[in-house]
């Protein structure tokens, strides 16, 4: 069984000249029991192909199933089986956890005192019950997270849809978080998990969709994909830019591969097919060559260096550049 | 974190019509009111500035302006509780637009709720506070020299008249708040063209005093509406000189433009509401 499908989906902001298609006929499938990592700069249509399958915006083309129900012509069905936890951590800051809570299960249209059960369930699991009766405000960054990814699962939702849960955490929440994910998938869930963090979907995710202008650029898993930008490679950082030249002509004897060049940090990349046999030679040959080294290593490819091959930039880079592009973009969709 | 593993998960269950609508509404109303309460915003909004409108008004402009043959706190106290219903503008859009900016709005459309429920509880919420804030203000009255001269039910009307102007002006600050999106944008557009219109009408000085044009646009302003048939189910001085057809029937006038407000703005709040969270 499929928890989610995707086929075709199309949205469009704005109209005439200036209409923009955030996402342009995405097609997604997530069989059951599986995390499905959506990955992409700020701005390529993650979010709003998560607003889509959460019924939050209408399709403009395309059509869309969640826990076995049309997204377009029962939202109410599917709203009744997903979580959703959103970028910026929607909670009342007002109320208190534990209210938060409560308020959450009874929109869920649990009953009152299932409403109070299950959020001090929660408040346990989440390890907020000392601050469960202090105005959300008032919590951290994480604790607030936490609250939020809380609210999400009030009714065990068999769709969990987590738009960048980690962004702006420390390392040890977003470890804690993701130890909370690892928990729900165990338990049977299905997650959808958008992030940029390329190894938040690393350590998450079963499968990985890159998306960028709206369109689907790769995917597979984090090893395919990984192996479609190329396997190892070697790289060396020579001592004395004297002794470049002499440095490529030893790694480009032992690879089929484009020795790439750095002069500036007198770094040189090079393919290999051969691994850590391969690093030993070179290491040999440039010793007899009596060529001096800063630093040799064998690098295996990051889902960085996918997202640099995909896309041509690195996604650091592009975070910034897409944010304004994104508050241009909001400001013109108004 | 611990791990423990919870009970059986409660299914949402599923209710459906105009329960679902009621219950989805309390809830958000409980909430706003819940956490509304301890905002010192809302604290002051409620407590402080209604005392603050009416004795400020009765003793430092009180003294001020005469208006002959008339009891001028007397007459006053009508235009400062009209005044201060069509204020339940500001609560209702920037606590909407508050809901919106920091996407409490797209986690309430995420949830199996009624879709009014938001609005809803909105209005009930502030209708409630507006409330409070009336009844603070009608006590105040009373202490600096306001009376009601006409009996219960006419006083009860008067009440009555207060609350739906005030509904019908949440609907005009929950379009305003939806439109605008930003809270604090909202808190200025709120408020800024209320100030106009709410002293080019005869809520503190008789519009006879004002040049012609500026006195036909008072007497057709909706304010003046409210707040002459507040003074006459008071049964406080109105001093109306005027053949404006709002002013000799200001009830029924009131009622009309509580109405037209109401028809205009709650669609487009609505309106909005929907392509506000379809961004």
């Amino acid at each position: 069984m499929n928890a989610i499908i995707a086929e075709g989906l199309v949205k469009t902001f704005g109209s005439g000249e200036k209409a923009v298609r955030a996402v342009d006929g995405v097609d997604l499938v997530v069989p059951e029991g599986t995390v499905l990592g959506l990955l992409g700069p700020n701005g390529a249509g993650k979010t709003t192909t998560v607003r889509m399958l959460t019924s939050l915006l209408p399709l403009d083309g395309g059509r869309a199933e969640v826990a076995g129900h049309d997204v377009a012509t029962d939202p109410q069905a599917v709203r009744a089986s997903i979580g959703l936890s959103g970028q910026y951590a929607a909670v009342d800051e007002n109320l208190t956890g534990r209210e938060n809570l409560w308020m959450f299960g009874r929109l869920y249209q649990l009953s009152s005192r299932q409403a109070k059960k299950r959020a001090e369930e929660l408040l346990e699991q989440f390890a907020l019950t000392d601050a469960a009766d202090r105005p959300s405000k008032t919590y951290s960054g994480g604790m607030r997270r936490r609250l939020d990814l809380a609210g999400s699962l009030i009714v065990h939702p068999k769709v969990l849809f987590l738009d960048e849960p980690t962004t702006g955490l420390d390392p040890a929440s977003r470890l804690d978080l993701w130890d909370v994910i690892r928990e729900r998938v165990s338990g049977g869930a299905t997650i959808m998990l958008t992030t940029q963090y390329l190894e938040e979907a690393d350590a998450l995710a079963d499968r990985i969709v890159v998306i960028d202008q709206g369109r689907i650029i790769a995917e597979g898993t984090a090893d395919e994909l990984k192996a479609k930008v190329g396997g190892e490679r070697i790289e060396v950082v020579v001592h004395d830019p004297e002794a470049l030249s002499r440095a490529v002509d030893v790694l480009q004897r032992g690879s089929d591969g484009q020795c790439v060049v750095d002069e500036h940090t007198r770094r040189l990349t090079v393919p290999t097919a051969t691994g850590s046999k391969g690093l030993i030679q070179v290491i040999r040959d440039l010793d007899e060559q009596n060529i001096e080294i800063d630093d040799i290593a064998l690098r295996r490819p990051t889902l960085d260096d996918v997202f640099l091959e995909l896309t041509g930039h690195h996604p650091e880079e592009e975070k910034a550049a897409e944010d304004e592009q994104a508050v241009a973009a909001e400001g013109g969709a108004k | 974190m611990t791990t423990t593993e919870t009970v059986q998960p409660p299914a949402a269950v599923k209710t459906s019509g105009i329960n679902q609508v009621l219950q989805d509404t309390m809830i958000i109303a409980w909430r706003n009111i819940r956490g509304g309460m301890r905002v010192p915003d809302t604290q002051i909004y409620m407590f402080i500035q209604p005392i603050m409108f009416v004795v400020l008004f009765a003793y430092v402009f009180g003294g001020a302006i005469p208006v002959d043959g008339v009891n001028y706190r007397e007459y006053l106290m009508a235009g400062i509780f009209a005044q201060t219903m069509a204020f339940a503008v500001a609560p209702a859009s920037v606590g909407l637009a508050d809901d919106m900016h920091k996407g409490l709005i797209d986690r309430f459309r995420s949830l199996p709720m009624a879709r009014s429920g938001v609005i809803a509880g909105r209005v009930v919420s502030d209708l409630c506070s507006q409330f409070i804030v009336l009844v603070i203000m009608m006590v105040c009255g009373l202490i600096v020299g306001w009376r009601v001269n006409n009996g219960v039910l006419p006083f009860l009307g008067g009440v009555g008249l207060m609350l739906l102007f005030a509904f019908a002006m949440l609907w005009v600050g929950a379009f305003i708040g939806l439109s605008v999106g930003n809270p604090q944008v909202a808190a200025s557009a709120g408020l800024i063209w209320l100030f106009p219109v709410v002293f080019l009408s005869n809520a503190f000085v008789p519009p006879s005093t004002m040049p012609t044009i500026v006195q036909n646009m008072a007497e057709w302003n909706p304010i003046s509406a409210i707040v002459a048939a507040a003074r006459d189910l008071f049964g406080n001085e109105s001093i109306i000189v005027s053949d404006a057809w709002p002013m000799q029937h200001p009830v029924p006038a009131a009622l009309i433009w509580c109405a037209l407000i109401i028809v205009i703005f709650a669609p487009l709040a609505v309106r909005k509401y929907k392509a506000a969270a379809s961004k």
